[in-house]
């Protein structure tokens, strides 16, 4: 595990060095941006919908019977923005594009691909890595920005219609401009921002390490959406921590 | 493309090469040399490790011990393996499936920024022709036949400009025609070129018909090396049985 997560590092710090030769690979950036960003969004939307219905639906009655259902807007749009868009939708970019990039990296290691780019003198962390993870560090946090308003407005929908809820949408729109500031969404952002780098690093990670045939291939890919999964949460936490005592 | 051999090949010298992995030692201590512009054949059974030297010749490999040294430099060396033109045909062609023929066989050229686009669409197209594969640019690797494929894969060496190329078992897995073609092609990509050629193969008919020098490789030493004529009369049984195994019809009842 040590070892893996030191091949990691080592991995990101030389992405880095090689950031500078982004425009080089600008055509794999935006073939890639295009790959996650606009085939994802539909289902982001669709997602982010259910996920602030879902929280209006489970939170409304009880905040009802409580008499204090004039915070729901407030409540359901704090979660949204610094808790559940970037984490739900962190999660599945893991699930779709983590094992893609990894399926696909772990394919081109398996069938000597990788090899034939360095007998050329091309640095595959150049080639394939570099605009995987600049594609996913832009486009996760432009997703996100798209989940925030439609988590909002499943949530509003549900509060409006709901008959056990009723909160109307003047009220539920009034309540979360009062408690949500552009900081809380920015929150939510750079938490996308980081969980972006840990799915893009991990998977291109498991694709170049990736042995064997399609076996090896198909262990790649649980293992870089497993691990993806875990660290996102596991960062979800601290990086909480972190942006409490920074927002105070 | 057309530089003359003088300034296009170079020479190689392995000494006292050792790999293994984890128990098992697959290379014992290999030694040969191989002169500028000659093209030397590496035979031996499957598992002796030939493919295993190549990798370690062209640096995607380290050895346990022994060096490898390309004009006198060490191979291990980063700035060595930038300092010559290599290439390396592989045993699966090794085709990048993204991307189309033409962008494969002008990967290098692209990637290193070599020539403008127009250029290198221009070497592209001349590298096509020259493998017999005229037109086909826009292809998808996966739209090819093996030996196709493989012939794509000379054509990425092609534009290179190589100093020493690296075949890996060139024709295997090829009807025997293809086999023949994919043979003239080294030869051709010998002459043209005038690089160093190493070539790692089982197929008998090739390594006498292109190998001016020849090492047979035996449980992960050399057995004997030498021309393909000295080789083919060479009186020790493994190199015999190797060179003359034939698989017998069964008799009719």
């Amino acid at each position: 595990m040590f070892k893996n997560i030191g091949e990691i590092l080592v991995l990101f710090w030389q992405t880095l060095l090689v950031l500078p030769q982004w425009w080089r690979q600008r055509r794999k950036i935006f073939d890639q941006l295009s790959f996650i960003g606009v085939t994802s969004l539909f289902m982001v939307c669709v997602l982010s919908l259910f996920i602030g219905g879902v929280l209006a639906l489970q939170t409304g009655p009880v905040l009802v019977e409580r008499g204090v259902s004039s915070v729901l807007g407030g409540m359901i749009g704090l979660s949204m923005c610094k808790e559940l868009a970037p984490v739900m939708i962190a999660i599945l970019v893991a699930g779709r594009i983590g094992s893609a990039m990894s399926a696909e990296i772990g394919s081109m290691k398996v069938y000597e691909e990788i090899d034939a780019l360095r007998t050329m003198n091309i640095d595959p962390v150049r080639y394939l890595v570099m605009p995987r993870m600049v594609a996913i560090a832009i486009s996760l946090p432009i997703l996100v920005l798209f989940s925030i308003p439609v988590g909002w407005f499943g949530g509003a929908v549900v509060c409006n219609f709901n008959m056990k809820i009723a909160v109307g949408f003047d009220s539920y729109f009034d309540n979360l401009r009062d408690v949500v500031g552009p900081s809380d969404v920015f929150n939510g952002l750079f938490k996308s921002f980081i969980f972006a780098l840990a799915i893009g690093i991990i998977s291109c990670h498991q694709g170049l390490i990736t042995r064997g045939g399609p076996r090896g291939i198909g262990r790649s890919v649980t293992k870089a959406v497993v691990n993806s999964i875990v660290l996102i949460l596991i960062l979800d936490y601290f990086l909480t921590r972190f942006l409490i005592y920074f927002q105070k | 493309m057309t530089a003359s051999p003088e300034t296009q090949s170079v020479a190689v010298e392995v000494r006292d090469l050792r790999k293994s992995f984890g128990k098992v030692e697959v290379l014992k201590g290999l030694s040969f040399k191989v002169g500028r512009g000659e093209r030397f054949v590496i035979m031996g059974p499957s598992g002796s490790g030939k493919s295993v030297l190549l990798k370690q010749i062209i640096g995607l490999m380290k050895p346990d011990a022994g060096e490898i040294l390309i004009e006198g430099e060490s191979a291990q060396n980063p700035a060595v393996q930038a300092k010559y033109r290599m290439a390396m045909v592989f045993q699966s062609a090794a085709l990048l499936t993204s991307l189309t023929v033409g962008e494969n066989v002008g990967l290098y050229l692209t990637e290193h920024q070599a020539k403008s686009p127009a250029e290198i669409d221009a070497t592209v197209a001349r590298a096509l022709e020259t493998v017999g594969l005229k037109g086909l640019q826009d292809r998808a690797p996966s739209d090819l036949s093996g030996g196709m494929q493989k012939r794509v894969a000379i054509a990425r060496a092609l534009v290179i400009e190589p100093q020493l190329v690296l075949f890996d078992e060139p024709t295997s897995e090829l009807d025997p025609l293809m086999a023949v073609t994919i043979g003239e092609e080294i030869l051709r990509l010998n002459e043209r070129t005038g690089s160093t050629s190493i070539i790692v193969t089982h197929d008998r008919e090739l390594a006498f018909a292109t190998g001016h020098h020849i090492a047979m490789i035996h449980d992960g030493r050399i057995l004997f090396l030498g021309t393909p004529q000295e080789v083919q009369r060479h009186p020790d049984p493994i190199i015999q049985k190797f060179i003359t195994a034939e698989l017998a019809p069964p008799r009719p009842h």
